[in-house]
């Protein structure tokens, strides 16, 4: 209970130190040898809480670029930013008329699959992105999509791929902001993510790529921990750790609040 | 007011919540149905993922059901070893029920085999409903209030296993009901339902049970097999999000005291009038659904493949 007490404290006292001290994660990615540019980031939080009142948040991903020695002559210079959400499978399946009504009938199965994806750029992405870095990093929203599962029992798997990241799109849930990453005077980066409602538990993990001329320069990556707090913490460790006690607190609830429902219009009568 | 459901991971408006729990409490009290066969459906409909609205939607049920229940146990309106022998019947089905749906889950038709049902299912006993009340009405200005006779004598009566059922005034074998509660504790599970609408019309016209004990009794029976379904989503799928089910059953219990006062003003045939159209229009509703062609005939699902 004492934990459960501290988490919002933490939460809150991290919030606020946190435009302070900036960069809240170090880099874990293997960097290109010596690159003359870098990266300096930060976010503007390292921690979401989901909270009974929990409607969608916001974060802040910044940074600037530091040089050793002067830019470049070239200046192409470009930034993505791209935050991914937890990696799950699914099933993508399609419908066909049969007899009159609509009934699927063929599927194809993913092995892993982002459950929220944002990319950010500071410029249209086939102007500031080799094809063959984004294969390489896997930047674009169709790449995010990992590898099928089993069999794969269509002639072609393509419209079912798309069909997932038009469903996906449609739910706010993988977006593309084309000019989203704002860059000043090609030092300074900031790039606002707007989460949906419907966020999911986990690790979401942030990517800077910093580009010149569609090539690699540097990169960054930082992890953002999103976790339900307070009750909605106790209730759903309930509901997977001690599922008889919460199917039975369930019942009681439905039971007490039907009786007492009853009880009250007697009295009220 | 959003409120972010633990269970469900989404996050909801609250009042809309107690608005359709209100609803769906008021028709509860006032047909003596669970009320499912409209909040499952509502609750997709308001972006619930479909696994959760079926378990939810079973533990809504129990506590509009527990103060209809109790409402109509004051009333002398429970036919109790009738409602026991429907409950051992319905747990039966609702556990192969359960085996069913996981097994067209995994092949990917449970969408298909739940709206079928509502189709089928809704959309005959509706039309049934429908006439059988018309023409009692008819009959009841022709001849000023001619009574059905009851006391027909059919195959049920040959059955072994004989019992008097007093409440409902019927000396009858327990298999025609035990196997009506089975048929009803299959659907239920299947379409996440309490089973009310199919119950409620295969008391009146199979078991010829007197109308004014049916409501009382299929609540009781809906009451402990929606406890059974709830308890076993709970503890196999972790699906039950009381939060969602609490605002539910506030909005719920309300709706079910006004239902029940309301009921018991108007006239049986006027409420079987209302009840079978209500069960038409969605029936209709879900298959018009399954005729023209979806916005997108791509879906995805969480899960692996297979």
């Amino acid at each position: 209970m004492m934990r459960t007490l501290i988490r919002p404290l933490r939460l809150a006292l991290l919030l606020a130190l946190a435009p302070v001290f900036a960069p809240a994660q170090e880099t874990v990615s293997p960097k290109p040898q010596h690159p003359a540019e870098q990266i300096v980031a930060g976010l503007s939080r390292d921690n979401i809480g989901i909270t009974t009142s929990f409607d969608g948040s916001q974060i802040l991903i910044y940074g600037a670029i530091k040089r050793e020695a002067p830019e470049p002559a070239s200046d192409n210079l470009a930034v993505i930013v791209t935050l991914e959400g937890p990696l799950g499978p699914l099933t993508i399946r399609r419908k066909s008329r049969e007899l009159g009504i609509w009934v699927n009938t063929a599927s194809v199965g993913v092995a892993s699959a982002p459950s929220y994806y944002a990319v950010a750029t500071s410029g249209p992405l086939e102007n500031i992105l080799d094809p063959r870095v984004d294969v390489q990093q896997r930047i674009s929203i169709p790449l995010a999509m990992r590898a099928f599962s089993g069999p794969v029992q269509v002639a072609d798997t393509k419209p079912f791929t798309e069909a997932m990241v038009r469903i996906r799109e449609r739910q706010g849930l993988y977006k593309l902001e084309t000019g989203g990453v704002r860059l000043v005077d090609n030092t300074l980066f900031r790039a606002d993510f707007e989460l949906p409602a419907n966020l999911i538990e986990g690790a979401y993990k942030t990517r800077i790529f910093l580009l010149r001329d569609g090539q690699l320069v540097d990169r960054y990556q930082a992890a953002i921990e999103v976790r339900k707090v307070g009750l909605e913490r106790w209730l759903y460790a309930l509901a997977h750790q001690h599922s008889a006690l919460y199917g039975l607190l369930a019942l009681a609830l439905a039971v007490v609040a039907g009786w007492a429902a009853a009880a009250v219009f007697r009295f009220v009568r | 007011m959003q409120i972010y459901l633990p269970i469900a991971e989404i996050s909801v408006n609250m009042y809309t919540l107690l608005g359709l729990g209100g609803i769906v409490g008021l028709l509860s009290g006032l047909f003596g149905v669970g009320g499912g066969f409209l909040i499952t459906p509502l609750l997709f409909f308001i972006g619930i993922p479909p696994a959760v609205a079926v378990a939810t939607g079973a533990n809504q049920v129990v506590a509009s059901s527990v103060s209809a229940v109790l409402a109509q146990l004051k009333r002398k309106a429970v036919d109790i070893p009738m409602g026991l022998v429907l409950l051992v019947g319905g747990i039966l089905g609702s556990a192969g029920g359960i085996w069913v749906f996981n097994l067209l889950t995994r092949l990917g038709q449970i969408d298909l085999a739940v709206q079928l049902c509502y189709v089928v299912f809704l959309g005959s006993i509706g039309l049934l409903m429908l006439q059988e009340a018309v023409r009692t009405m008819r009959r009841q200005k022709k001849s000023g209030g001619a009574r059905k006779k009851r006391n027909q004598h059919t195959w049920a009566h040959n059955l072994p296993f004989k019992f008097k059922f007093r409440a409902s005034g019927l000396y009858i074998s327990v298999i025609p009901p035990l196997i009506v509660g089975v048929f009803v504790g299959v659907l239920a599970a299947i379409m996440g339902v309490g089973g009310g609408f199919i119950m409620v019309p295969a008391m009146i016209y199979l078991l010829n049970m007197p109308t004014k004990v049916v409501i009382g009794t299929s609540l009781f029976q809906i009451l402990f097999v929606s406890a059974f379904t709830t308890f076993m989503h709970a503890i196999t799928n972790q699906t039950v999000d009381v939060m969602l089910a609490l605002l539910l059953i506030v909005g719920g219990v309300v709706g079910a005291q006004i239902g029940s006062r309301l009921g018991a003003r108007l006239k049986a045939e006027q409420l079987r009038i209302l009840l079978a159209l209500l069960v038409i229009l969605v029936a209709v509703k879900l298959g018009t659904d399954l005729i023209i062609q979806p916005r997108d005939i791509y879906s995805i699902a969480a899960g692996g493949h297979q």
